[in-house]
């Protein structure tokens, strides 16, 4: 079975201690996260949070059920690509070379992002949209010379009536 | 009414139906003593000689009541040395709460005197655990554990509770003890698949496994092995789960199984694997374990279900209720020319695999104690050759009679758990077969059998070595006995007697014969020290990742 990238979203309890078991889970059963993000819902007693983790059918199924085993997790669901919406943040600060600027603030126009800051040597670019989209201005930026640069990875929902909740 | 966070812990014991407690103090859990001290009229604390020894007795306890083990310990190293006792219940799913004192809440993380992050150590051998820092919320969190522990597959819990959270008080409620959480309910469909299949199969074989005995469920099992005609086999955990007299009975199967149970299973065409994880041990190579049968697989955890091997079926569900409910579906099946074919597995000579044919054997060693054994008298072992020696000789005939470290394998296991055993059936006689390799791990709870006047015989099997280790050694390391020939000068029986319990040897039949007569009549500890020949193998043995073909008989 081949490896693929998925998503899986949970639903955990909003208390310390909670991203530590969840981590220390994939790390002792030998699951890949390549990111995690995690923030309180609209009800305070609950986190969602949103994996993205490789691996066959196999890690899969195991991922979720291993998942669901946990006393503080509430709700896991492995998304469907087709039904799920990605979006990421991604801070990036880019060398400011003479006579660059307005090339640089066309280029974070095209992919819909904002100039949130300026200093003389460097701009600070805000880019927010699906994960390939991402990679894409990485790319530009990257020819005019990266300071430094951080994401948070994706968080995903599902659409319409497609909720964690039902899913 | 307010009380301090011990006595709520007290409370909360009471309202669970504990009765018993083991453990042992320290600093950070003077508030709960001084609690224990009011409270000994009604819970009875075992204090032991190490806390790993109070971890393995509250599991020893569990194992043999069905109830939750308690333990107590304190921080810092009080706190680690339980975890091996936890790792080993969590491995076989005991339902366990161990509490834990902690440094007070303002010192957590600055590296304070004996403080120890016990829930991050725990956080893979507990099926959950809790630090509680507000008083308020310990008796629900308490409850909670408990809940956690006994629900669904069972396992430990910790809750660590610092000192000053034991000093503070709150308001008490009684409250009743907590129920299991439902268990998941099978699926119709899957049960009438599984029905289907058994209905289709010619060659059934039955494997049962440790959820079988928690589940309660050997009665049923054995009615589902007489409707379906199939034998039955077993892995270690699910020895007791079945009567040995039961005419379906193959024995253990696997790496150190019987050779028909692993044999009749080789030649099956359908598996029926009941409350088991399909451990290494048992498998073998997983691709000859499966080839050539259909798998089906009864468990109450979902995680289980293809683990460890792929399976064509699965039913989710508490494993007694999912065997009743197949029984009813299950019109009665015939299969002659299996039965005959396992019936001649059974009396095929490779079964015979006694070594030495005379002398004090490890197989007379285990079936003359044996004999001397009421059926609901409790065997509990140590880690080694001698428990898979306990595991192929000794005739259990009732469930939760069998103690042992099954899936950590943990040597220094038996002394704390046949303490914990004996004490769970009302202090009856308990057997607990050790080797001098494991018992010098663990010895120094003699002291807590002879203190609590506890009907225990320890019968060492003595070879010198460490003999498990020795044995694979001759077999895969060219017979470099790399650290296992020991040969130690321990002479057990004036180690017992130092201890204040009774030491007898035995180097012949004879001798032992003399042994059992006294040692049985004591109603105190009692060590019987058995010279064995360090060349007994625990045989037949399947190598690791290997399948039937490769079996080592002789």
């Amino acid at each position: 079975m081949d490896k693929e990238q998925f998503v899986v979203s949970l639903l955990v309890a909003n208390h310390f201690g909670v991203l530590t078991r969840i981590s220390a889970l994939f790390a002792r059963r030998a699951f890949n996260i390549d990111s995690l993000t995690v923030g309180v819902t609209e009800d305070p007693d609950f986190s969602r949070m949103t994996i993205i983790a490789q691996g066959d059918d196999y890690i899969k199924e195991q991922i979720v059920k291993q998942l669901q085993k946990l006393e503080d997790v509430k709700l896991v669901q492995l998304m469907h690509a087709d039904q799920t919406v990605l979006r990421e943040l991604m801070i990036v600060k880019v060398r400011l070379q003479p006579g660059k600027l307005s090339e640089l603030v066309e280029a974070a126009n095209t992919y819909r992002a904002s100039v949130i800051d300026l200093s003389p040597d460097s701009i600070l670019i805000e880019v927010t949209g699906e994960p390939g989209k991402l990679n894409a201005a990485l790319e530009y930026f990257r020819a005019h010379g990266i300071i430094e640069m951080s994401r948070t990875g994706p968080s995903a929902m599902g659409r319409s009536t497609y909720c964690l909740a039902n899913g | 009414m307010q009380l301090s966070g011990a006595e709520i812990l007290m409370k909360v014991l009471l309202e669970q139906g504990v009765d018993t407690v083991f453990g042992y103090p320290g600093g950070n859990v003077l508030n709960i003593y001084d609690e224990l001290y009011h409270y000994s009229d009604r819970i009875a604390h075992y204090i032991t000689c190490h806390e790993q020894g109070a971890a393995h007795a509250a599991d020893g306890y569990a194992r043999v009541t069905g109830k939750p083990g308690v333990v107590i310990a304190t921080s810092g190293p009080g706190a680690t040395n339980l975890v091996t006792g936890i790792a080993s219940a969590y491995f076989d799913s005991t339902p366990m709460v161990a509490i834990t004192g902690n440094v007070p809440v303002a010192l957590l993380g600055r590296d304070s005197f004996q403080e120890v992050d016990i829930a991050g150590v725990t956080m893979p051998v507990t099926k959950h655990n809790y630090i509680v820092k507000d008083v308020n919320r310990l008796a629900h969190t308490l409850r909670e554990a408990f809940q956690v522990a006994i629900s669904g597959r069972p396992g430990p819990v910790l809750v660590d509770i610092p000192k000053d959270v034991q000093i503070a008080s709150a308001e008490y409620e009684p409250q009743s003890a907590q129920q299991k959480r439902p268990d998941p309910a099978a699926r119709e469909e899957d049960i009438a698949r599984a029905a289907e299949a058994i209905a289709q199969a010619k060659r059934p074989y039955i494997y049962c496994g440790g959820g079988v005995v928690i589940a309660e469920a050997g009665e049923e099992l054995a009615r589902l092995a007489d409707i379906a005609d199939a034998p039955i086999g077993c892995s270690m955990m699910g020895r007791s789960a079945v009567s040995a007299d039961n005419p379906r009975y193959l024995g253990m199967m696997g790496m150190h199984g019987r050779y028909a149970s692993t044999k009749a299973l080789n030649e099956s065409d359908l598996l029926i694997a009941v409350g088991t994880r399909f451990s290494d041990r048992a498998t073998g190579d997983k691709s000859e374990f499966s080839r050539g049968r259909k798998l089906l697989h009864i468990d109450i955890d979902p995680a289980e279900i293809s683990k460890n091997i792929g399976v064509d079926m699965s039913i989710i569900g508490n494993v007694k209720v999912v065997l009743a409910a197949i029984c009813a579906r299950l019109a009665q099946q015939r299969h002659e020319e299996w039965t005959a074919e396992v019936a001649a597995m059974r009396e095929s000579r490779d079964n015979d695999i006694s070594m030495c044919q005379s002398g004090l054997t490890p197989e007379f060693i285990i079936e003359r104690a044996g004999s001397r054994m009421r059926p609901d008298e409790t065997v509990a072992t140590d880690v080694g050759q001698h428990q898979m020696w306990t595991t192929l000789y000794y005739r259990f005939t009732r469930p939760r009679t069998f103690i042992t470290s099954g899936g950590l394998g943990a040597m220094g296991f038996g002394m704390g758990a046949a303490i914990g055993s004996c004490i769970g059936r009302g202090k009856k006689r308990t057997l607990l077969f050790t080797s001098d390799g494991s018992f010098h791990m663990n010895l120094n709870e003699l002291a807590t059998a002879v203190t609590n006047g506890l009907p225990l015989v320890i019968v060492v099997l003595n070879n010198g070595v460490l003999g498990m280790v020795y044995q694979w050694q001759d077999l895969f390391f060219g017979g470099r006995h790399s650290n296992t020939a020991l040969f130690r000068k321990t002479d057990f029986v004036k180690l017992a007697e130092a201890f204040g319990a009774k030491g007898l040897r035995a180097e012949t039949r004879e001798e032992y014969e003399t042994c059992l007569a006294e040692a049985f009549r004591m109603q105190t500890p009692v060590l019987i020290d058995c010279a064995v020949d360090c060349a007994e193998r625990v045989l037949p043995m399947i190598p690791p990742n290997k399948g039937i073909s490769d079996i080592i008989l002789k």
